[in-house]
């Protein structure tokens, strides 16, 4: 024992504590944006969104044919690395948590679980609009200086129909990578995930649709990468289109991520 | 104050945590001891909603820890020095913990000289940083937000000699303040020099709980006689049983006067009489504890 030991009553008798506010939501949609990008892995992965982008468009610049130049063209090569970095973007904000154990002092901090994942997938979003953003700009610089190099005409031949299947593809992508994440709470396991339901599954579906005539009609139902091929292409147009991306949004995004989010808010954080 | 009240975690099987009931007082420093595997850091995790209970509760000034609204300005929480992301740099770690309370970045500066991480340090990601480096940064992520209660586990784990100096120092320092501090560890002389009561665990039940001094008297006295088995012959005659050890001291549960007044009636020449205190902790730890010891340490 010290000679300091305070007894009881003085320490009632001690200054009041500020009362502490609950941390606002936009706070933590902050905290969750910087998160995604202060790793190394997350400061690489946006890197190279920035530099691939116009790579990208630049080798359609110098490799494409004067007919090759138009902006849907430029807006798919910029937007092309996106579509394949930005769902891994979405899978490590939710995994990151899990696999390098920092849950551990973001459920501590913030104990409500559901509001910390709502943040990340607010952040998510706006990560995936600033992203597309960025791939339409650099695909209409790339429109612009390719069409002046080829001596022809500048189309900008994307409707305004087409321009939103093409946000709402690179969003449905990374929703899909956010659920895989929330289900399987493992950046290794949930990016292999993600691989096989978009690289493996789709081959395995379109085979199984060529042998049993009954599946062809029920694919683009149940079909995530079906779906997601109409709307990179622009061609979901009709009400029955759309109810099969509501379809096969149901089967891969929302049951998934109702199913995870179920367990998450139970599971021990360890 | 932090309470815990009648707590229990099952898991398929087994019981990690079993109607544990203890309290943390402003003020005081209090110990949590256990074997490995005994409950503490499940007890832990627990306080601070990483774990359901399955039943019971634990509160921190009468509320549940998720129901704090900024639980950072409240509570400082250290349960794995490891538990980061070992892509981020030091500085970010307070950084973002520093954001989510709503603190202002200049916090982070005191909070890493506070520790003693310099700016190169600060600089370079947690992935290459030395436990002792963990150590200090998770303190400085739980002294962030200028808490009132501190619930560390393990704390002292892999810091040096001068880093656990400090860190007593500063335990000390934050409960004369009237903080709450709770901490674990299996260091016993750490926690023998710094802590004000002691909760003993041992596979998930409380098998001790009390002040220090208290506990520890009840470790009895040690007794050294040049004769060391007329002392225990003597004690014995006078109905008080004692311990022979093989280093010829006498061990009993008598207090010192008791047995300095039997050895003199006896004519024992004592050449040392004390209450076993100093090595009291790991002795009472292991009594305690002896039936959940995994090396089945006698008593």
């Amino acid at each position: 024992m010290t000679a300091t030991t305070i007894s009881p009553d003085t320490i009632e008798a001690a200054p009041p504590r500020r009362t502490a506010r609950p941390i606002p939501a936009i706070r933590l949609v902050k905290v969750e944006l910087r998160k995604m990008f202060n790793t190394r892995s997350g400061f690489w992965m946006l890197i190279s969104i920035g530099a691939l982008s116009p790579i990208s468009a630049g080798s359609l610049l110098v490799l494409g044919l004067d007919s090759d130049v138009t902006y849907q063209n430029f807006v798919r090569a910029s937007g092309f690395p996106m579509s394949v970095i930005l769902p891994i973007i979405a899978i490590l904000a939710v995994t990151g948590e899990w696999s390098q154990r920092s849950g551990l002092t973001t459920f501590t901090l913030v104990p409500s679980r559901e509001r910390v994942i709502g943040a990340k997938a607010i952040a998510t979003l706006l990560v995936g609009l600033g992203a597309v953003s960025v791939a339409f700009a650099v695909g209409a610089l790339g429109n612009v200086a390719g069409s002046a190099l080829a001596g022809v005409d500048t189309a900008w031949d994307i409707s305004l129909s087409m321009a939103l299947q093409m946000v709402l593809y690179n969003l449905v992508g990374m929703a899909f990578g956010f659920a895989l994440g929330v289900v399987l709470r493992n950046s290794a396991a949930a990016i292999v995930g993600y691989f096989v339901a978009s690289l493996v599954m789709p081959g395995i579906l379109a085979l199984l649709a060529q042998v049993r005539s009954w599946f062809e009609d029920l694919q683009p139902w149940i079909d995530w990468h079906y779906t997601q091929v109409a709307l990179l292409d622009g061609a979901t147009n009709t009400v029955k289109e759309w109810a099969m991306l509501g379809s096969t949004t149901m089967i891969w995004i929302v049951i998934p991520l109702a199913v995870g989010l179920l367990s998450l808010r139970r599971s021990e954080v360890k | 104050m932090i309470a815990v009240e009648s707590l229990t975690r099952r898991y398929a099987g087994f019981t990690a945590v079993d109607n544990v009931s203890f309290t943390a007082l402003p003020g005081r420093v209090t110990g949590f001891l256990g074997p490995n595997g005994a409950g503490k850091s499940t007890t832990m995790r627990v306080m601070v909603g990483l774990t359901a209970p399955t039943s019971g509760s634990a509160t921190i000034d009468g509320v549940r820890f998720a129901d704090l609204p900024n639980p950072g300005l409240e509570v400082g929480v250290l349960l794995d020095a490891s538990a980061q992301h070992a892509g981020r740099t030091g500085r970010e770690i307070l950084t973002i913990a520093a954001d989510t309370m709503g603190l202002p970045r200049r916090r982070v500066d005191e909070m890493l000289e506070l520790v003693s991480l310099n700016p190169t340090e600060a600089k370079r990601r947690v992935r290459n940083y030395s436990l002792g480096m963990r150590q200090r940064l998770g303190i400085g992520t739980a002294l962030l937000g200028d808490p009132r209660v501190l619930i560390l586990d393990e704390p002292a784990n892999g810091l040096d000699p001068a880093g656990i100096r400090w860190m007593r120092d500063l335990l000390t320092g934050f409960a004369s303040q009237g903080g709450t501090v709770l901490l674990s560890s299996h260091l016993l002389h750490e926690i023998e020099v710094i802590a004000d009561d002691l909760v003993v665990i041992g596979n998930g039940k409380i098998v001790a709980a009390g002040t220090k001094e208290e506990l520890l008297a009840a470790a009895g006295t040690l007794a050294r006689s040049t004769s060391p088995r007329d002392l225990a012959h003597a004690l014995e005659q006078a109905g008080i049983p004692s311990t022979l050890a093989s280093d010829g001291s006498v061990r009993t549960d008598a207090d010192p006067a008791r047995v300095g007044a039997v050895a003199l009636t006896a004519g024992v020449a004592l050449t040392e009489l004390r209450s076993a205190e100093s090595a009291g902790l790991e002795d009472m730890f292991l009594s305690l504890t002896a039936d959940t010891q995994r090396e089945g340490v006698a008593a």
